[in-house]
């Protein structure tokens, strides 16, 4: 359900995107999603094919997807590490007083437009 | 042969979001009403919660409500039935949350004149609802007992994002291992300005702080 959702947003935004461009059918869409943005990628690509294929410029459109490892930053020692392996609390030095640098990201990176020529 | 053009895009998928309720809050601001998004899991006693709180603020501020389901109108009713204010029902179609763009047209059935304080009552998730700004001025959870006292630490996005948390069901706290402590340093945690207030929506107890925070911030809102 949650990632219904989103892949409505992301086809709204695609859409507007593609008017601006002058596009009249899309091959490809491709995300950035974070490892902890609690985005499942299965569900989202399957809810994907679902909704793009009632619209006429993303019929057969594609959805992939990158995803961006997430990192913590500790404030206690200064140091980087990879959050789903070890969470709240630093492997380093024990603190609590880390904060997520990147992991969580729902982006379009980009979209993909096939040219004739 | 075919060719392929990339167009970079480069957005997050909450940007058109985020933008639309910050422009529904200065609506808000313009009008004078206060709009407070009300979250939770599914029965942890929102409605009981919101009936409690109204029926003590009704006398001193113009109330209404949207409540927001998958299905069904029976919450509406029942708000109706138990205060008397003004009470909508929003759909939505299926959306495990609200987003500005749904709150804005639901916002469009409510006498906007005869109103201080709206009150949102999201659907019932600890998921969606903390992804999708409202435009509500301020953001308020509230985490049951028998929920347990771990779920600032499963749902953080969720905690770090409320102003306010209320802690429902206290009655049940002995018969449940739910520890009341750690769980304001867990929701600290995550959010060390987000006030914590326990309550039984069951009995009226500490009802009176949650009423008197909300009365507070809506006069603060109005000023």
């Amino acid at each position: 359900m949650h990632e219904l959702g989103i892949v409505f947003y992301i086809i709204r935004d695609v859409k507007k995107a593609a008017q601006e461009h002058g596009v009249e059918h899309v091959s490809a869409v491709v995300m950035n999603i974070g490892e902890v943005s609690t985005i499942v990628p299965e569900y989202l690509t399957d809810c994907w094919r679902w909704a793009a294929d009632k619209e006429e410029l993303l019929r057969g459109c594609e959805l992939k997807i990158e995803p961006i490892p997430a990192v913590t930053h500790c404030d206690g020692c200064g140091k980087e590490y990879p959050t789903v392996a070890h969470g709240k609390i630093c492997p380093h030095c024990g603190s609590e007083k880390t904060w997520l640098l990147r992991g969580n990201e729902v982006e379009i990176k980009e979209i993909v437009v096939p040219q004739s020529c | 042969m075919e060719n392929v053009k990339i167009i970079e895009i480069k957005k997050s998928v909450f940007e058109n979001n985020d933008r639309a309720a910050d422009e529904l809050r200065g609506e808000l601001k313009n009008r004078g009403v206060f709009l407070l998004n009300l979250m939770s899991s599914p029965g942890s006693g929102k409605t009981t919660t919101l009936i409690q709180t109204i029926n003590r603020l009704k006398d001193k501020i113009r109330i209404a409500v949207m409540e927001a389901d998958i299905d069904s109108d029976v919450d509406a009713i029942k708000i109706k039935e138990a205060t008397g204010v003004e009470s909508i029902q929003l759909h939505t179609g299926g959306m495990c949350h609200l987003d500005a763009e749904m709150t804005k047209q639901g916002l469009n059935n409510v006498s906007m004149e005869q109103a201080d304080l709206v009150i949102l009552e999201n659907v019932g998730n600890l998921v969606c609802p903390a992804e999708f700004d409202t435009g509500a001025v301020k953001n308020a959870m509230i985490l049951s007992v028998p929920e347990g006292h771990d779920k600032p630490l499963k749902y953080p996005l969720m905690f770090s994002i409320c102003d306010v948390v209320v802690i429902n069901k206290i009655d049940v706290l002995p018969y449940f291992d739910f520890d009341m402590e750690k769980c304001k340093e867990y929701i600290h945690m995550r959010n060390p300005k987000a006030t914590v207030i326990p309550i039984c929506a069951k009995t009226g107890e500490g009802v009176d702080v949650f009423a008197e925070w909300l009365l507070n911030e809506v006069s603060e809102w109005k000023r």
